[in-house]
């Protein structure tokens, strides 16, 4: 493992100043679960480290019925998932948070770094599209928000101009009758990466019948996560049938445009777009069903 | 002694000896061992899969601050194509170097080039970058069908086919062609009502041991070479680096520090030669590790294998012929376990008209290495298929199938040993009797399969010492290094012989200089051999102590007996001391009493296992779930049955994995993309019921306890018993391994 120094950054402009003087040197350490990785396994060279676990905005975890949540940069999964309200109201978004890595590592891992490392098959990513979170960015020429969904521009790609951190993940409150769900294919039953991933998050009528809306995006299928307009679109309005999922899936496996590696092959992946799309649909929708 | 009987420790569950430590985390493996003046070696690794090198230049890593060391196979005494005996078989020394450090060609990206030695692993590794190879990079070929074309890309310049005798002219990638029959297959087919064949596919597998590779080397100022390290045979440690240092055993000490798994891949040396050569050029103490992709990429995996298996039964469900065709991969050089394969493959079996052919062929992966059962499981995978969709056709129940046909005491292999008294009718009785063959199994994409498989087993040397403590224990120091609870089954079967408990044995697995010579722990030998080493040690003391305890009564060693731990005096004298107590009185007899036992028994007894299976398909996924698993095995005797029952658990695991998910996967340059225990796919504990274990219990009358190995034969049955359960679910014969998501939603057609 090659030297490299390590900084505490106190506060967002601490952080943005050093990145910004740093360049393509600097990295942001948070939970370190995929940067450490990658340093040691030489797949990232970075002489500058900034850690940013000590600045108060990052460590923000706070849902609001009303106004929905703020999820810090550097929130470790653990604690999402241990706030019932929040599991009550981004089901989906905590289906990711309890299947990334095992106890130990969501101990460390953030939804933030998950997002930040860009991954095309990150588990978090995925249902944050489906739950319309947007990104809060700050950067030497302040801060902005960006819908999450045009965050990654390829496999470890970003959307961040030089010096730009992520401070916190804003998702709305959930709209009545509504849920999210998300689920990711691997061959065995922990320890593997998504070979394929499927979000959806859903809004059903009073009568619990009809899809009012619903967004589905998917993992591992692309050079980034993938929302699925389309498909999303062409359920609003629909009963709750076996052909509107049918058909939404089929919508979504059309964007699909995966490759074969060690993980999987593209025609795999393509079918399990299909058949992971149906299950998260019908997840949600039974979520929304089971809820009283 | 062949009866089964009851013992006082032999079959109790006592707590292994290095139980408490391993558990708190005191146990020394070889990456903690430390020493003053430590230096870290790295190796640096072929990173194409078929190339000759041009040119080494190491000035640049010499030149870098902290590097004391730089060797590559310069630094190896120069090695012809010479044969090299090593114990588990012959050996062409150029190979053996070559596969160490590349000379002049490299033939498997990981192959190991060049390796540094400096002040820290991380300054080595740096250095690593810093050496300049030129390559002219060459086609690889990956699959054995590919490299036995005539027009195949060739690994070796010089290796010719030898079969039966006869070595070909021409250069080939196929090293060696075996053949073996028995009476007349030709007849035996026309005799057949029905016949199946078949072509299988396996692929290639890692033992996949959780502790990576290490080595720690010194030489001392008179040329006395030690290496700590981790490793399933000191003395054959010592040998391979002899042979390759061409340095005199005499000369070695190998410290077997404990292991962290093995499974036949820690039986091949990889860096201590090189940890040995980077200590001899620096002057100082030089510790190597490998980390998880150099495991992959540069040791031995078991072979991908192509099969061709053809049965022929009549009506009423017997075995008229069956042939089978073996293709295995070598790896880089020579040495496949076609061989194994080809003893095993029929040997369930009583079939009267038997051909195999099998055939040892390079390709450009890493040198195969043994793991459990070597050969066996990828034949088992053909051969059981194959058995049950004979039963399938012929509406015979797969068990009632094996006990008309099964192997008896007297029944010939196809390869010519006759069967002793073995246990397989009794692994298909208790199977077909178990609750679990019984249960119903009905549900949709459920199945249930079964497969059986055989592993001979070997003997080998073995040697124990016993020391007597004046406190009525023993010390008792062995060669064996301990993978799975052999210190506790040998010190039981010394323990049995005293009349003493087995918490009064204190085990201890020693040094090259501090024992005699003793095979690897390989081959399901250990339990076995050095246990009857144990056992002819304890007869040692026992014999011994008889004399003391004759000459502490002043009668003639004929009246003294010995039993239940007690002494006495029969024939006149009322006389009796316990073992403990005479132990205390060593020093008034004469002195202290050691006893010593050495074996190269050839009575090791061959093992069986049933495998019964109960599974689920995702049809939409080609996901596969096991529900349920009952493995029975007939262990002879089973010493300790917590450490058989293991030894049964694990290998039906990594049976499950290798039917399942796991496989080396390539890309087009020849170059492993799954070199990661995230991308290699090993079970977990959440992919796997409770594997029940099942023990039989057929005495091996060439053990005094009746024991037979058992920790390969396990691996043999279970990926033919899982095609054949994905057959019964889905009604699909799977027949190329791993039997993963995609293959299975590809042969459903849903791809």
């Amino acid at each position: 493992m090659r030297d490299f120094a390590y900084i505490t950054a106190n506060t967002v402009s601490e952080a943005v100043t050093l990145l910004d003087e740093k360049g393509q040197s600097a990295r942001i350490l948070a939970g370190g679960t995929d940067l450490i990785v990658q340093v040691r396994e030489a797949r990232r060279d970075v002489d500058w480290m900034i850690d940013i676990k000590s600045i108060p905005e990052v460590n923000v975890l706070d849902y609001n019925a009303d106004t929905g949540l703020t999820l810090g940069a550097a929130v470790e999964c653990y604690k999402i998932y241990a706030v019932d309200e929040i599991c009550d109201a981004y089901p989906g978004l905590v289906d990711a948070t309890k299947i990334i890595g095992g106890t130990a590592i969501q101990g460390r891992a953030a939804v933030g770094g998950n997002l930040c490392n860009a991954s095309p098959a990150a588990d978090c990513i995925p249902p944050l599209i489906v739950l319309n979170a947007s990104c809060v960015i700050a950067g030497p020429n302040g801060a902005r928000e960006l819908p999450v969904e045009q965050f990654c521009t390829g496999p470890g790609q970003t959307a961040f101009d030089n010096g730009e951190m992520l401070v916190s993940l804003k998702i709305p409150a959930p709209a009545n009758n509504s849920s999210s769900f998300y689920l990711r294919f691997i061959p065995r039953n922990e320890m593997d990466i998504a070979v394929v991933g499927a979000g959806a998050s859903v809004t059903l009528d009073d009568a619990k019948q009809t899809i009012v809306s619903a967004r589905i995006a998917l993992g591992a299928v692309a050079p980034t996560p993938l929302f699925a307009e389309e498909a999303s679109a062409l359920l609003a309005g629909r009963e709750v049938s076996d052909a509107a999922i049918d058909e939404a899936a089929q919508a979504a496996q059309s964007i699909a445009r995966p490759i074969s590696d060690m993980r999987g092959t593209a025609e795999q992946r393509t079918h399990l777009v299909g058949v992971l799309t149906r299950r998260a649909l019908n997840g949600a929708i039974q979520r929304i069903r089971d809820a009283a | 002694m062949t009866e089964n009987k009851e013992y006082k420790v032999v079959g109790t569950r006592p707590i292994r000896h290095d139980g408490v430590d391993k558990v708190t985390g005191r146990a020394l493996y070889g990456a903690d061992f430390q020493i003053a003046g430590l230096l870290h070696g790295r190796v640096l690794r072929s990173p194409h899969a078929h190339a000759r090198i041009l040119s080494i230049d190491t000035s640049r890593a010499e030149a870098l601050p902290g590097v004391k060391g730089v060797v590559t196979a310069q630094d190896l005494p120069s090695a012809e194509d010479r044969i090299a005996d090593l114990g588990e078989g012959a050996v062409n020394l150029k190979h053996l170097c070559d596969n160490i450090l590349a000379s002049d060609k490299v033939l498997y990206t990981g192959h190991a080039v060049a390796a540094v030695a400096a002040t820290s692993p991380h300054i080595a590794e740096e250095a690593c970058k810093l050496i300049d190879v030129e390559y002219e990079v060459l086609s690889p070929v990956l699959e054995v069908r590919q490299a036995m074309e005539p027009d195949a890309p060739l690994l070796h310049e010089t290796l010719k086919t030898t079969s039966m005798g006869e070595t070909a002219d021409e250069p080939s990638n196929v090293a060696s062609h075996i053949q073996h029959t028995l009476g007349d297959p030709e007849k035996g087919f026309a005799e057949a009502d029905i016949i199946i064949e078949r072509d299988f596919v396996t692929g290639t597998v890692h033992q996949g041991y959780i502790e990576p590779h290490n080595a720690t080397a010194h030489f001392n100022q008179d040329g006395h070479l030690t290496i700590w390290c981790s490793t399933q045979g000191a003395f054959t440690v010592r040998e391979q680096v002899a042979e390759i240092l061409q340095y005199p055993i005499s000369k070695i000490k190998v410290v077997p520090m404990e292991i962290g798994g093995g499974f036949g891949g820690k039986i091949s040396v990889y860096i201590k030669p090189v940890a040995a050569l980077l200590a001899k050029k620096t002057g100082k103490p030089v510790k190597v590790l490998m980390n998880r992709t150099d495991v992959f990429e540069g040791t031995g995996p078991t072979p991908a294998s192509y099969i061709r298996v053809k049965m022929g039964a009549t009506k009423a469900g017997k075995i008229t012929a069956a042939e089978a065709y073996l293709a295995f991969e070598g790896g880089a050089y020579p040495g496949s376990p076609v061989g194994p394969g080809a003893m095993c493959i029929f040997a369930p079996y009583s079939i009267e008209n038997v051909i195999i052919d099998g055939y040892d062929v390079v390709v450009n992966k890493p040198k195969t290495a043994p793991y459990r059962a070597p050969g066996a499981p990828n034949a088992a995978f053909g051969s059981e298929t194959v058995i049950d969709e004979l039963a399938e056709k012929l509406g015979i129940d797969p068990l009632e199938f094996r006990l008309i046909n099964g192997a008896k005491e007297g029944d010939r292999r196809a390869d010519g040993p006759v069967h002793p008294r073995i246990g397989f009718i009794e692994t298909v009785e208790t199977a077909k009797a178990h609750p679990h063959y019984t249960a119903p199994n009905g549900k949709k994409h459920h199945g249930r399969g079964i497969a059986s498989g055989y592993w001979f087993n070997i003997g080998l040397e073995s040697s124990v010492t016993i020391n007597v403590n004046a406190d009525g224990t023993i010390n008792l120091i062995e060669g064996s290094t301990d993978i799975g609870g052999t210190r506790a089954s040998i010190a039981m079967q010394a323990a049995e012989v005293l009349g003493i408990p087995a918490e009064s044995v204190n085990p201890s697995v020693v040094d090259t200089n501090s024992v005699g010579y003793t095979a690897v722990t390989g081959g399901s030998r250990t339990t076995y051999a050095t246990g009857y080493a144990a056992y002819e040690a304890a007869q040692d003391v026992k014999r011994k102590m008889i004399e003391r305890a004759a000459k502490l009564w002043e009668v003639d060693v004929s009246n003294v007996q010995f039993e239940d731990g007690l002494f006495s005096s029969i024939n006149g004298k009322e006389e009796q001391i316990s073992f403990r107590d005479l132990c205390g009185q060593l020093s008034q007899t004469g002195g202290p009493v050691v006893g010593s036992g050495t074996v190269n028994p050839g009575g090791a007894g061959g093992a069986y296992a049933t495998h019964v299976v109960d599974l689920m398909v995702d049809e939409e996924t080609g996901k596969v779930e096991i529900l349920r698993y009952t493995a029975v095995q007939d262990a002879g005797k089973a010493i300790h049955p917590s450490y058989v029952e293991g030894q049964i658990q694990g290998g039906a695991v990594q049976g499950i994995g290798w039917a399942l998910n796991e496989e080396y996967i390539y890309n087009a340059e020849g170059t492993m993309t799954n070199a990661s225990f995230l991308d290699y796919r090993m079970p977990t504990c959440l992919d796997l019921p409770m594997i029940d274990a099942v023990i039989v219990e057929v005495p091996n009358p060439g053990h005094p306890y009746g024991v037979r190995g058992v920790g390969e034969v396990p691996i043999v049955p279970p990926m033919a018993a899982i095609a054949n359960a994905i057959y019964d679910a889905i009604g699909i014969r799977m027949t190329e391994l791993p039997m993963s998501p995609d293959r299975l939603l590809k042969a459903m057609g849903k791809i």
